[in-house]
């Protein structure tokens, strides 16, 4: 396929804890296709961050070892990149948002200084002024008011919404080919979420960017992407076009996701999914949902499903669509 | 009077070293037993120093607190110890909200020992029937909170404000920190708890789609004042004020049925202006597509354009 | 692996190597100190014992660390004076963290009331004061001994805990673990003690670990000056003082005094830092 931008094949990440490792990623299998939106939705703790972590280069080793899978981003494999090529990877490949723009700023310096350097370190050594005109354009690509009066602006001056805009144009100031935006302005109020959002897809769209969206929102996964990975403990267990997926869930886990949503429609909440996500230090054998899953059969519990495809839209890891563990 | 609480011109200002913040301006609302009041709003709307004011965490700037018709606007070191065992909270971060060197049984305990609730013999007993209330195993009386999910740590939470047997009970945004898979399970215990006693619920959020499921009556804040209050269904079904339309439209939902709910979208712009520094008029102006002279000039009063639906908007005045 | 709590202490407390260094060398001050009678070769040179064929002998098999002008065994003095050196950590820091602790403990819980105020100024007047100068003002108006040497350092030390207090109880008191029980009905007593007091603990602790050395090392300089233990008994400040008259022909003399004094606070600061990563949030 040649359009495809990132190729993650069966990532297994593990943490070095006392007495053992704790087993977060347990094959994770993504592509994103150039100039696709794909969404990322899973509950706290499922693994969402560490993936992104480790495609960005950023995972912190140790604790942190990459125990098997690959990662091609265009083709080439980044983890067995030197750290200048995954710096270059990061300078002019793929970029990352993070969910707390406040922690992602630092506070002594302004935003100008952050950005400039940020810009300086993307096109190498630069005059003053071209510098400047590069973080002045950048600012007014992300709809900031007054753009020079934010780049003499330190952090704590700006709102929250406002800050992650700031965070946008850092990770932004030179082309990238691929955005991961992990829970852009969940931390923020829903009217300030919606625009940081629109934000994001206008960006998208100019720019000829791919982009991740991680959330633990089904409604932001819903409204702001073409195609979905739901994540559940560390494993992808559905892939689809949004649209397919919202209207036809599979996995017994998504469907009780879906459930427990409360809905505008006032019909009352469903009564959540039993038990919580596993021990990492000791995971369920088999398939890692089947503690939890009503549907659970012995074969759930002694055989990992693979991802299979329901049809060329959708594919699901469950033993109930399928005897797909030849895969 | 069969009201449980009820709150009358409620303000409070803070003092601070940019000004002065008006976090509450003017909020009237009453509680019924057995109601789940939903008070809505983003952040620094207020709705969570309504709240604290309402538990005596804060003196009021201005305005009553009444509770079953007799005066409680006093903080609450103030306060006779028979009537903050009528009235609890929980609030927001399960994490901070239970001490971590202390057990789940000593957490448990604390209030039954405040209040002399049961004797010496029967604690055990007791805090075995609070846990299981909230549905939790009675071993977890001798874990610590760390040890605990954040979905259980809140159970405990709402175990401990339970333990007064409380007829009030203040709901800080009891679910924003964690997962729709745990918020659902605590959310149906607090709904089932509220049937089982008759309790009354202040309950607080910023999650629209919620608080359509749980609130009997809502209000909407916005920068410390209530811009419209109204049964839940009529809330949902007719948003008269502005700012109530576009938060309802900018909500990600997910599925077509719900999105034929929500008002025609529209495009927030602007954000939330500093409460130091309010914009005359209506405080919503700056941000309101409706918005004509008098909105800039003139604070709108709250009016009431049919039966218990009450309205701050130029747009539905005389 | 069964994995118990005790393991999972040890995996965080020894992550760091330099932190089980610290603990050895904690373990065996302290060992040495206690078991000194039979652990030191001459424990009777640990008094008034004068031999002068012995006088000022370098360092030998037979006496490790040399011998003094008196003939009397270096290592044996070592050992003897490190009981009166932890005995003095163990007396201040007794006194001291209660105290400070306590006070630090009202003036953060009370902020911005009297009881603040009162409190912290009075901290901040002795805070102000150079420690060593205020130590050697009490002890040389009162008689020179070990007792007042610790009273002296007590008097000096306590407000260091409560402004480290102060600082954590201002901050706790706004937890929410705190304003519940408040909102419960609970006695300031059991705010103060069971619910802030605990979450305090660990940094107590730790801050103490380090403070075993600081304390020593100023326990040591008041009796280079001769304001603490007093001669014949031996003390590892005096040690080193007269010592430093036969500097440098006899350095063992004065030297390894200074070094084991040395050997104290770099233990207590290493075994500090390793009880500060027992209690760090960070999970193992």
């Amino acid at each position: 396929m040649q359009d495809v931008l990132l190729d993650v094949q069966n990532l297994v990440v593990h943490f070095r804890v006392y007495g053992g490792y704790l087993k977060v990623l347990d094959g994770v299998t993504l592509q994103v296709r150039r100039q696709e939106r794909v969404g990322l939705v899973g509950e706290t703790g499922c693994g969402k961050t560490t993936t992104m972590k480790t495609i960005m280069g950023i995972l912190p080793k140790p604790p942190g070892v990459v125990r098997g899978g690959r990662i091609l981003f265009k083709g080439r494999d980044v983890l067995s990149m030197r750290p200048q090529e995954l710096e270059h990877l990061r300078r002019s490949g793929i970029s990352m948002i993070f969910q707390d723009p406040t922690a992602a700023l630092n506070p002594v310096f302004t935003v100008g200084e952050q950005l400039e350097d940020a810009i300086r370190y993307a096109l190498g050594r630069r005059d003053h002024a071209s510098v400047r005109e590069v973080a002045l354009s950048a600012l007014q690509s992300v709809a900031l008011p007054d753009p020079p009066r934010i780049l003499e602006s330190y952090p704590v001056q700006l709102s929250g919404g406002m800050r992650q805009r700031v965070c946008i144009a850092l990770a932004l100031a030179y082309p990238k080919e691929l955005l991961i935006a992990d829970e852009p302005g969940t931390s923020l109020d829903v009217t300030i979420q919606d625009q940081i959002l629109r934000l994001i897809h206008r960006l998208a769209e100019e720019r000829k960017m791919a982009v991740i969206l991680i959330s633990h929102s089904l409604g932001v996964i819903r409204e702001w992407t073409e195609r979905v990975y739901v994540m559940y403990a560390g494993t992808i267990v559905e892939e689809a076009k949004t649209g397919e997926l919202f209207a036809r869930p599979l996995h017994p886990y998504t469907g009780a996701l879906m459930r427990c949503v409360p809905k505008l429609t006032g019909t009352g909440i469903a009564e959540g999914i039993p038990g919580r996500i596993p021990d990492y230090f000791d995971p369920p054998a088999g398939c890692r949902f089947h503690p939890r899953c009503p549907h659970c059969m012995d074969i759930c519990r002694q055989r990992k499903p693979q991802l299979f495809p329901v049809d060329e839209n959708h594919r699901v890891a469950c033993f109930l669509f399928g005897r797909n563990s030849r895969g | 009077m069969d009201e449980l609480l009820v709150v009358e011109g409620l303000r409070k200002f803070f003092a601070t070293s940019r000004g002065i913040v008006r976090a509450v301006q003017d909020v009237s609302f009453a509680i019924r037993p057995g109601e789940t009041f939903g008070l809505v709003g983003e952040s620094g709307s207020g709705k969570s120093t309504v709240a604290y004011t309402v538990m005596g965490m804060y003196r009021p700037s201005g305005g009553r607190i009444l509770f079953r018709g007799q005066d409680i606007t006093m903080p609450h070191a103030r306060r006779p110890l028979a009537l903050k065992k009528e009235l609890q909270i929980v609030f927001q971060d399960p994490g901070s909200s239970l001490n971590p060197r202390r057990s789940i049984r000593e957490i448990l305990e604390l209030p039954l020992r405040v209040h002399r609730l049961v004797d010496g013999r029967r604690l055990r007993e007791r805090v075995e029937e609070l846990l299981n209330i909230v549905e939790l195993p009675p071993d977890y009386a001798e874990k610590y909170p760390r040890a605990l999910g954040g979905g259980e740590k809140q159970m405990v939470a709402i175990a401990r404000a339970l333990a007064t047997e409380p007829s009030l009970l203040v709901l800080d945004e009891p679910t924003s920190a964690l997962d729709v898979s745990i918020q659902a399970k605590i959310i149906n215990t607090l709904v089932r708890i509220q049937k089982e006693r008759h309790l009354g619920y202040l309950f607080i959020t910023h999650d629209l789609s919620l608080m359509r499921n749980i609130a009997h009556r809502v209000a909407i804040m916005y920068l410390g004042r209530i811009m419209e209050l109204a049964p839940a269904q009529v809330f949902f079904e007719r948003p008269l004020h502005p700012y109530t339309q576009m938060l309802l439209s900018s909500i990600p939902v997910i599925s077509e049925e719900e999105e034929r709910l929500k008002p025609a979208k529209i495009v927030s712009t602007g954000e939330i202006p500093s409460p130091v520094n309010l914009p005359p008029g209506c405080v919503f102006h700056p941000r309101c597509r409706e918005a004509w002279e008098v909105c800039r000039r003139e604070e709108p009063g709250m009016r009431e354009v049919e039966v218990g639906h009450l309205v701050r908007c130029h747009l539905y005045g005389a | 692996m069964r994995r118990t709590r005790i393991g999972r202490w040890w995996y965080k407390f020894s992550r760091n190597p330099l932190s089980v260094v610290g603990l050895i060398i904690v373990v065996g001050v302290v060992f040495c100190a206690v078991f000194a009678p039979w652990v030191a070769p001459y424990p009777e040179h640990a008094g008034p014992y004068v031999n002068y064929r012995e006088a000022n002998q370098p360092p030998s098999l037979a006496h490790p660390f040399g011998t003094d002008i008196f003939g009397r065994d270096v290592l044996s003095r070592v050992f003897f004076a490190f009981r009166s050196s932890l005995l003095m950590g163990v007396v201040v820091l007794s006194i001291v963290v209660p105290v400070g602790v306590t006070l630090g403990l009202l003036a953060g819980y009370f902020k911005e009331s009297w009881v603040d105020i009162l409190i912290m100024r009075i901290t901040d007047i002795f805070l102000s004061v150079p420690p060593l100068i205020l130590a050697l003002a009490i002890t040389s108006v009162l008689k020179p001994n070990l007792t007042n040497a610790m009273i002296a350092v007590s008097v000096m030390w306590w407000p260091w805990y409560t402004r480290l207090v102060y600082g954590m109880a201002t901050s706790l008191r706004n937890e929410y673990f705190v304003q519940s029980a408040e909102l419960i009905g609970a006695s300031k007593f059991h705010i103060l003690f069971r619910e802030i007091l605990p979450n305090c603990v660990s940094t107590i602790l730790t801050k103490m670990t380090l403070d075993m050395g600081w304390v020593i090392l100023i326990g040591a300089a008041l009796s280079f000056v001769g304001l603490g233990e007093q001669p014949p008994k031996p003390a590892l400040g005096t040690m080193v003082a007269d010592g430093a008259k036969y500097l440098p022909e006899y350095w063992w003399i004065s030297v390894f005094p200074g070094l084991a004094i040395m050997l104290i606070v770099l233990g207590f600061n290493l075994l500090g830092d390793g009880i500060g990563d027992l209690f760090s949030l960070e999970e193992a």
